[in-house]
């Protein structure tokens, strides 16, 4: 591989989920006319972004901000309606599931409830063994047995449980072998989809540990998703705000806390409660949650934005670099209106 | 001056074929008029149960073995049924955490509310729809005359979450007891309901206790922390106190595993192990199997609160002598 290769490239992708049901469903009776109208979803919109080998890239935003969308449709779990998607350099987006076998091996998630998504009538062994039977990682029985029992004792799960079912296990324990199924095909790059949502604070910090050693110790990259704002700050390289499907701001971490830019961010930093701040001074957003179906004309903020204008309303903004490294999709950042 | 609430003893027993299992054991704290306290800790510290057993909302099998709960001066855990009833919304209202669960979704908002007016007070539906108009403006809801034409799936879950506090004033409630309000929202929405509630204590001096995994939520809302572990309050203070200065070893590892404020290259702190089920409760210190500074003693002998440096602040640890 070509040093400075990103690892994942996404390019323009748009994902649209068209929920009108049937053609009776869509017609409606409006002006003494019958009209057909769909009704779309507009989860993703024109989103770019790459992610270097060895980063984790954090994308954060509030539900319904197209944030997990966009994390199944990079793994292709969704096919994008438009734009691309790139691992080291080669398209993935419109391959055949075939062709796309080997990525697959490469690319691995962890879901978010750790209830769901172990099936609760295979055994922690059967579970772990799957992928590694079926993407051939190993040949013998007696190979896949010790890849299994090795993965176990990576996420600290003691292998000698591995003919016991998820049920028996406590939410902590379950994701952990859900980060054991993700790591028996020894990924380069995993997506993980509110991997401590679910989870007691405790417990959390466990599962995030555990996460940073594995990275470290298999030079892992990351996309993490997750609303949760004081855990990204923890575990970030770099961090990619979301809001009605679009990337407002992405800036490495320590920029992004230090001095957010777009004022979407600062109300959403501004909301995190902190421990021991008596009195929290938050940026109250003015107007109601719009929905991704009637996405606004121009920038998705502005009707929420204190600093909003005309051109607000009528153009649509593009993520810009600014000197500081930030990368901000804002007309009053760009015109310096916003500081 | 009595207290508005007092908590005395607490226990909480869910019988069931193999015997009684103990869920809350021995909690007592006070609540005055106007004050907040945050009962905090994690899944299976038995926090909801004690704020269900407060409205005496504990479902078979579970019941109050013992203690006592007293509200305005009335034993509530030996009233009947009835006089429960009449209590239960009216003096004491109560916030799920889940608004979608709470409100019917087949009867208008208007409905709803009136509904718990009219089941409270003798006043004819019109005044009941007035009386539900006022609150929804005190909550800030827009256009609030619409809303009461509304079903709740035609609103946001912020929207929805400040109804069900609309709701839970209509009675002028002396006390509010909240169930994780806020953890099925969004950040930004959680920090405009954390807002309103504490305005609106204040303003109308109502009694709050706010029941959380989230220790940051409470530390901005309250001025008390009860933290709990195993079914029995272990430290409980001032709330600046216990976020500052926590004595306990499982507060200390609570607040130290946050990761906030914390660079990548940091590992977190964590507390080993996990929290006991209630069918084997370690003997002694039901925290010894996790804690760090734990002695032989701590096997045998259940620690009590009692109390340590500042005033109000007690901890339930043999070893506070060892934590500096």
């Amino acid at each position: 591989m070509e040093e400075n290769t990103p690892l994942l490239t996404i390019e323009n992708l748009v994902k649209h989920f068209d929920i009108s049901g049937g053609l009776l469903d869509q017609i409606s009776f409006e002006g003494r006319r019958f009209v057909r109208k769909r009704t779309v979803v507009k989860a993703v919109n024109n989103v770019s972004f790459e992610i270097q080998p060895g980063e984790t890239l954090s994308v954060v935003g509030e539900s319904g901000c197209g944030k997990s969308t966009l994390a199944r449709t990079v793994l292709g779990l969704y096919p994008p309606n438009e734009g691309k998607v790139l691992y080291q350099g080669a398209r993935i987006d419109d391959l055949s599931p075939q062709e796309m076998l080997p990525f697959r091996a490469k690319m691995q998630m962890i879901f978010q409830d750790p209830y769901a998504s172990l099936n609760p009538r295979m055994t922690v062994a059967r579970i772990l063994e799957e992928p590694v039977v079926f993407h051939r990682k190993v040949r013998t029985a007696a190979e896949v047995r010790d890849k299994v029992a090795q993965v176990m004792e990576q996420v600290g799960v003691d292998p000698k449980w591995s003919d016991r079912y998820p049920h028996e296990f406590s939410g902590g324990q379950r994701q952990r072998i859900s980060i054991a199924r993700a790591l028996t095909v020894d990924p380069d790059f995993i997506v993980a989809d509110e991997p401590v949502s679910a989870l007691d604070v405790s417990i959390q910090a466990q599962i995030l540990n555990l996460m940073m050693d594995a990275q470290e110790e298999f030079g892992l990259t990351y996309m993490f998703i997750t609303h949760d704002l004081s855990v990204v700050e923890h575990i970030s390289t770099r961090v990619a705000v979301m809001y009605l499907g679009t990337v407002c701001e992405l800036a490495p971490v320590d920029e992004l806390f230090d001095s957010p830019r777009h004022p979407y961010t600062k109300a959403l930093l501004s909301a995190i409660p902190r421990l021991g701040e008596t009195k929290p001074k938050h940026i109250k957003l003015k107007g109601e949650v719009v929905t991704p179906i009637n996405l606004p004309s121009g920038c998705v903020f502005h009707r929420r934005c204190h600093f909003a204008d005309d051109r607000c309303s009528r153009e649509i903004p593009l993520l810009r670099r600014l000197d500081s490294g930030a990368h901000v999709a804002c007309h009053g950042v760009e015109e310096g209106r916003i500081s | 001056m009595a207290h508005l609430l007092e908590v005395k003893d607490l226990e909480v027993n869910f019988a069931l074929r193999w015997g009684d299992l103990t869920a809350i054991d021995g909690v007592s704290f006070t609540l005055d008029k106007g004050e907040k306290l945050g009962l905090v800790g994690e899944s299976g510290a038995g926090k909801s149960v004690t704020g269900f057993s407060i409205i005496n909302l504990i479902s078979k099998p579970g019941y109050i073995s013992g203690g006592s709960i007293v509200f305005e001066g009335k034993d509530l855990s030996r009233l009947r049924r009835e006089e429960m009833r009449r209590i239960r919304g009216d003096r004491i209202s109560m916030i799920f955490q889940d608004p979608m669960m709470t409100l019917n979704p087949v009867f208008t908002i208007g409905t709803q509310m009136a509904e718990t007016v009219l089941a409270h007070r003798n006043v004819s539906k019109h005044d009941a729809l007035d009386l539900a108009l006022d609150k929804l403006e005190k909550v800030y809801i827009p256009s609030p005359e619409k809303r009461l034409t509304q079903y709740p799936h035609e609103m946001s879950g912020g929207m929805r979450q400040r109804i069900v506090v609309a709701i839970a004033l209509l009675t002028d409630p002396a006390l509010i007891i909240a169930d994780e309000p806020t953890t099925a929202l969004d950040v930004t929405i959680q920090a405009g309901i954390m807002d309103l509630l504490q305005e609106l204590c204040d303003a109308e001096n109502m009694g709050l206790i706010l029941i959380t995994h989230d220790l940051a939520v409470v530390s901005q809302v309250t001025e008390k922390i009860a933290v709990m572990y195993a079914g029995r309050i272990i430290e409980m203070g001032p709330t600046e106190e216990i976020v500052n200065r926590p004595r306990h070893p499982y507060t200390r590892g609570l607040i130290d595993s946050l990761p906030w404020g914390r660079k990548a290259a940091d590992r977190l702190t964590q507390i080993p192990g996990m929290m006991p089920t209630l069918t084997d409760i370690p003997p002694g210190c039901a925290f010894h199997p996790r804690c760090t500074v734990r002695e032989a003693h701590c096997l045998e002998k259940r620690p009590d609160l009692q109390p340590d440096r500042a005033r109000d602040h007690v901890v339930a640890c043999h070893n506070l002598g060892m934590l500096t």
